[in-house]
């Protein structure tokens, strides 16, 4: 029947003519990659068309991302040029299937990410190594089974560039020390979460591996013993080194007589034990440094800020969740004269007079973050947006003393932003239409406002054509007329939240089905939404990949039905409240990248249908269950989708279907606040 | 020679022979015994200081200070009375010791110490008869040398003529039973030792106090056993002008003898003197009294003594007193090790790497207790105890790189097996190989 079915197609594939004989393969390359960039889903049209079609897409594809790490081998062999394998989507990559990976001299594979794997072990990487030895680039994250043995096979990739071997905690210096002389063309490394390692495998590191470019050793245990042979390397320009709990003052110190030239970025935050004297005394040793950041390290005070000065070339500040000193934000203002970006999100001491000052000094800002920024009122608006014109991301999310009136001033002044964070604030509609101006803005993130309306959203959508992302949590004032406003004025939507908007109804939805490029839909807590317009979703937005619908009481099987027949990219759902059943479930499970799903407190599902769906689902990774289903699931079930690299969560929430109206949650979170 | 006669365990035997020499030296009956003045009464230390003196000092022949008192005429008669009266005493226990084997088949045990007692009292009149008739060697101007047998006894015993006096002085020392029976003991057996012996005058000064079980066959300052193992005495740093020490050469027989220390009752060689009182416990209770067991102390005889020092017997060694650069050795066990180390086959080998072999068993073991732990290889075949050394190696060496040890990765490997088994169950049971975009397009035939 099937071979029947075969000649069928062939016959009738065979008269129609090749259409690219005579077209030279490069430039049918470059044809696709149009096709591609302007619709992901073009590709595997063409690819059906004919037989020439399907080779030349076959000879075509450079990145693979398959589904099931099984069909690796029939994969590879479709797509004989494909450079980067990416197996981010398969939760369990057993030896097997590495061991497949046709192994010939010439392989052009260059790149593998393993990252969100699980189920290899050190005879899978050394597959792999036989398979390619051309391989450049490697990415372990996560391989917190990988041991030294795996890290010795990586050791066998000679020509490694990039490695990452992020939270590979059982790797210990041996490990590395295999590494660092098998794989000295390394350039980028990454050794996060690496706490077997200690300064004896970075020695050896830095003795072996001169060509470091970017080194990332946060949460390890380095000490003052190797921080030195590390910054000599001569090629290093990124080191990441957060919470590292063995970088101290007395580490700092001892560097005092090294120079870095390369070094640009430097990552000390959560550095718990730095205080401003090791800062000030390790900014001489790194004077071509563009990008500190000092995140939740140390107290700002004047001096180790004057001490910033020496470094001229800095262009990124970053002192998120830091204490500032009298006068240390002033010192910023005049020291560090060249920096554009500075974050100052959730610091204490940060006060109107000093933050005015500082950016009436920053002439060249262009990112400010003052997030959680408590104490400053419109004093400090009026000074950014004065000084600050051109700024092209603000973020200053729940600074609630800010008045509305101050809130237009951004508009009105910095027309170059494109991103802006505004979430709980005083804004009103006024404000957004001074945004009229900010052509550029791709962000923007509106929630917890609760005097915007429709004729607000209008003005956002009339003027903000390049708009992406917009967030209106908990906009209660808004409804259907503004929604329908965005979609139609910014056909780039890719991510919309409409949670707790509860005026919204079907309409938005089949409006925003138009905005094709959308991946990201947040409907929660909106009980007009109904199947109707999940089915308009589903069919519209292809590419629809994260879905909350949690609360959305009107959603049943149907839209279920829907979502499996079209949206195949769907990774990650919410359906807790729904008036889904096993049926809606079942065929929800049919969508084979499903990652992420959460199903707490579903009237209609059993757990017999529930299991079923486990099962037939073979890429979860994370399922969020009520804890009332796991006594009433059989556990070796259980045990098997967890066995297949699934991870259950049980909550224990009281059922609540109500949903507050915006005013009142507002209202108690600000009382939560004041407490 | 000198430990064939005191391995001679037989009780009989012993009697026969303390008997015989009873007869051959002391013809006379004496007193009964409990009487006698306890002329060993002196704990042991006294004697064997001057014997340590002796020792140190035999090389230069220097006649000790204490020898050259003048010839007392009246000290002498006193001496020989005192002999007689200790003769007879031993005459009589020997008499009656007869007359009960006549009578009734005795306890062994009671038996042997009366022949304990009897050899004891028979060796100190041997030893004070010598002591009396050596005293009068050095106003005849005769170097000592003439009679070793004679020197040796006066060394042993100290001040000839406070010898008596010595032991009456001391009130505490009353009853049998405190006698210290190694003194007895040694000091008989050094008297048929140096009596028999014919051989080199210099050999029998070191040699001579060596099979004795006393404290002073070690003449070194060093407790024995106390001492740690050191290494061949590479006290560089010391430093002694040539001059300023005495050096001694033990010759290689006795540098290997296993033991130093030998039990004079059943012969058991022992390398520690606290290992042969604690030996000797089981001889009877006189050996276990507090005296018996005390660690000899030392008074401040070998204050004044000359700094002494060792030298090798090899010839050629830089160890030996030829050598142009000759660094002495401090003590006789840094004469042991050097000796075994440098000049003798290494015939320890570790039973666990089958590899490494030692001279000295004390290395051995030491070796043993880090062997098989040195789990840091590297790719090159070495091993390393410790992580730095190895990591070292690593960075000197180019291509050189960390191994990890086999079992590691056959754990590895069985993590793995385990893994792939689970893993098989139920991949297939994904509904569909649905077509993703951008991902494997795998065509289904229906």
């Amino acid at each position: 029947m099937a071979a029947a079915h075969r000649q069928h197609k062939r016959r009738r594939l065979s008269p129609s003519p090749a259409p690219f004989d005579s077209l030279a393969d490069e430039l049918l390359f470059l044809v696709l990659d149009r096709v591609a960039a302007a619709d992901p889903r073009a590709l595997k049209s063409f690819a059906l068309a004919s037989r020439a079609c399907h080779a030349a897409e076959s000879r075509h594809r450079r990145i693979l991302r398959p589904l099931r790490a099984d069909l690796l081998p029939a994969a590879l062999t479709r797509y004989p040029s494909v450079s980067r394998l990416d197996l981010s989507l398969c939760a369990r990559v057993p030896d097997a299937a590495l061991a497949a990976v046709p192994s010939s001299g010439s392989s052009p594979l260059r790149a593998v990410n393993l990252s969100r794997s699980s189920g290899f072990g050190a005879a899978g990487v050394a597959a792999l190594a036989r398979a390619c030895p051309g391989l450049a680039d490697l990415d372990l994250s996560n391989g917190v089974h990988l041991g030294d043995a795996a890290a010795a096979e990586v050791a066998r990739m000679r020509k490694l560039q990039r490695l990452s071997l992020s939270r590979c905690k059982q790797v210990t210096d041996m490990g590395l020390g295999c590494v660092a002389v098998g794989c000295t063309d390394l350039r980028d490394l990454s050794l996060k979460w690496c706490i077997g390692i200690t300064d004896l495998g970075l020695n050896l590191l830095a003795l072996k591996c001169n060509k470091l470019t970017t080194l990332d050793l946060s949460y390890t245990m380095i000490t003052k013993e190797s921080l030195l042979s590390i910054i000599k390397l001569p090629n290093l320009q990124v080191l990441i080194l957060v919470g590292c709990i063995g970088i101290d003052d007395d580490a700092l110190a001892s560097l005092e007589k090294e120079y870095s030239k390369s070094l640009q970025v430097l990552d000390m935050s959560h550095c718990q034990n730095v205080t401003d004297v090791g800062v000030s005394s390790i900014v001489k040793s790194i004077p071509n440094l563009l990008e500190l950041n000092l995140s939740y390290c140390c107290p700002v005070t004047p001096s180790m800020v004057r001490s910033l000065h020496k470094i001229s070339k800095l262009q990124t500040l970053k002192l998120e969740g830091c204490k500032f000193m009298a006068d240390g934000l002033k010192a910023i203002g005049s020291s560090c004269v060249s920096i554009r970006e500075l974050s100052l999100s959730k610091s204490a001491g940060v006060t109107d007079t000093e933050l005015s000052f500082a950016v009436s000094k920053l002439k060249n800002l262009l990112k400010l973050d003052i997030t959680c920024c408590r104490n400053i009122t419109d004093v400090s608006v009026v000074s950014i947006t004065r000084s600050c014109t051109s700024l092209i991301s603000l973020r200053m999310e729940s600074c609630s003393h800010v008045s509305s009136g101050a809130l237009q001033l951004i508009g009105k002044h910095c027309s170059q932003l494109e991103e802006l964070d505004l979430t709980d604030s005083d804004l009103d509609d006024e404000g957004l239409k001074a945004l009229t101006g900010c052509t550029n803005l791709s962000s923007l993130k509106i929630g917890i406002c609760l005097s915007i309306s429709d004729e607000g959203l209008t003005h956002i959508g009339k003027s903000c054509p390049k708009l992406r992302d917009i967030d209106l949590y908990r906009c209660g004032g808004i409804s259907d007329d503004g929604v329908i406003q965005i979609a139609k004025g910014c056909p780039m939507l890719e991510s919309i939240n409409l949670s707790y908007c509860t005026e919204v109804t079907d309409r938005s939805l089949m409006s925003l089905s138009k905005c094709t490029n959308l991946n990201t839909l947040e409907v929660r807590g909106c009980p007009r939404v109904s199947s109707a317009g999940l089915s308009e979703i589903a069919m519209g937005c292809r590419l629809l990949s994260k879905l909350d619908i949690k609360k959305c009481f009107e959603i049943n099987d149907v839209g279920m039905l829907y979502l499996s027949q079209f949206s195949h990219g769907l990774r990650q759902i919410n359906l807790s409240y729904c008036s889904v059943t096993d049926i809606g479930l079942l065929s929800l499970s049919s969508i084979c990248g499903l990652q992420n799903m959460t199903i707490v407190h579903l009237a209609g599902i059993t757990p017999n249908g529930l299991i079923a769906a486990l099962m037939v689902c073979g890429g979860l990774t994370k399922v969020k269950l009520h804890e009332a289903f796991k006594s009433m699931m059989p556990p070796h079930m259980l045990k098997n989708v967890e066995t297949r690299g699934c991870r259950f969560q049980w909550i224990n929430k009281p059922f609540k279907v109500e949903v507050e109206p915006c005013d009142v949650w507002k209202q108690q979170s600000q009382d939560v606040l004041v407490r | 020679m000198a430990s064939g006669t005191a391995t001679n365990a037989d009780p009989d035997q012993q009697t026969v022979r303390s008997n015989s020499v009873e007869q051959f030296y002391f013809p006379r009956p004496g007193q009964s015994l409990p009487g006698i003045p306890p002329f060993f009464g002196p704990p042991s230390s006294s004697l064997y200081l001057a014997n340590d003196n002796e020792a140190k000092v035999g090389n230069q022949l220097e006649p000790n200070p204490s020898q050259s008192t003048d010839w007392d005429p009246q000290a002498i008669v006193s001496n020989l009375t005192f002999l007689e009266q200790k003769i007879k005493q031993v005459k009589d226990v020997v008499q009656s010791m007869s007359n009960r084997e006549n009578q009734v088949a005795s306890g062994s045990c009671e038996v042997a110490a009366k022949q304990q007692l009897i050899t004891a009292d028979l060796t100190s009149i041997i030893i004070q008869l010598i002591t009396t008739a050596g005293s009068l060697l050095p106003s005849m101007k005769n170097p000592l040398s003439s009679n070793p047998a004679v020197r040796q006894l006066s060394n042993t015993l100290g001040s000839p003529m406070g010898f008596g006096v010595n032991a009456n002085q001391r009130p505490s020392v009353d009853s049998k039973t405190d006698i210290p029976d190694i003194g007895k003991a040694s000091g008989y057996e050094e008297l048929i030792n140096s009596l028999n012996t014919t051989q080199d005058e210099r050999d029998e000064l070191i040699k001579g106090p060596n099979p004795c079980g006393g404290e002073g066959s070690e003449p070194t300052p060093m407790e024995d056993h106390d001492v740690k193992e050191s290494d061949d005495g590479d006290h560089e740093g010391e430093n002694l002008p040539p001059g300023s020490y005495v050096v001694l050469q033990l010759e290689k027989e006795e540098i290997l003898a296993p033991h130093t220390h030998f039990c004079l009752i059943c012969g058991k060689g022992f390398k520690r003197d606290a290992n042969l009182r604690m030996h000797m416990r089981g001889h009877g209770d006189e050996y276990k009294t507090a005296a018996a067991l005390a660690k000899p102390t030392r008074d401040s005889g070998s204050d004044h003594a000359p700094v002494t020092r060792y030298s090798c017997p090899f010839v050629g060694c830089k160890r030996n007193k030829e050598h142009k650069k000759f660094q002495p050795l401090k003590t006789i066990l840094c004469v042991k090790n050097h000796y075994k180390r440098s000049h003798c086959d290494k015939s320890y080998t570790c039973s666990r790497c089958n590899t490494k072999k030692f001279s000295v068993i004390a290395d051995l073991k030491t070796h043993e207790k880090h062997c098989g732990r040195d789990k840091w290889l590297c790719s090159c075949g070495t091993t390393f105890s410790r992580k730095d050394k190895l990591f070292g190696h690593v960075a000197l060496f180019q291509g050189h790189t960390p191994a990890l040890p086999m079992d590691d990765v056959k754990r590895k490997r069985r993590e793995r097996l385990f893994w792939t088994a689970v893993g098989g169950l139920n991949w297939n049971c994904g509904a569909s190989s649905r077509v993703e975009d951008g991902e494997i397009n795998e065509e289904v035939e229906p």
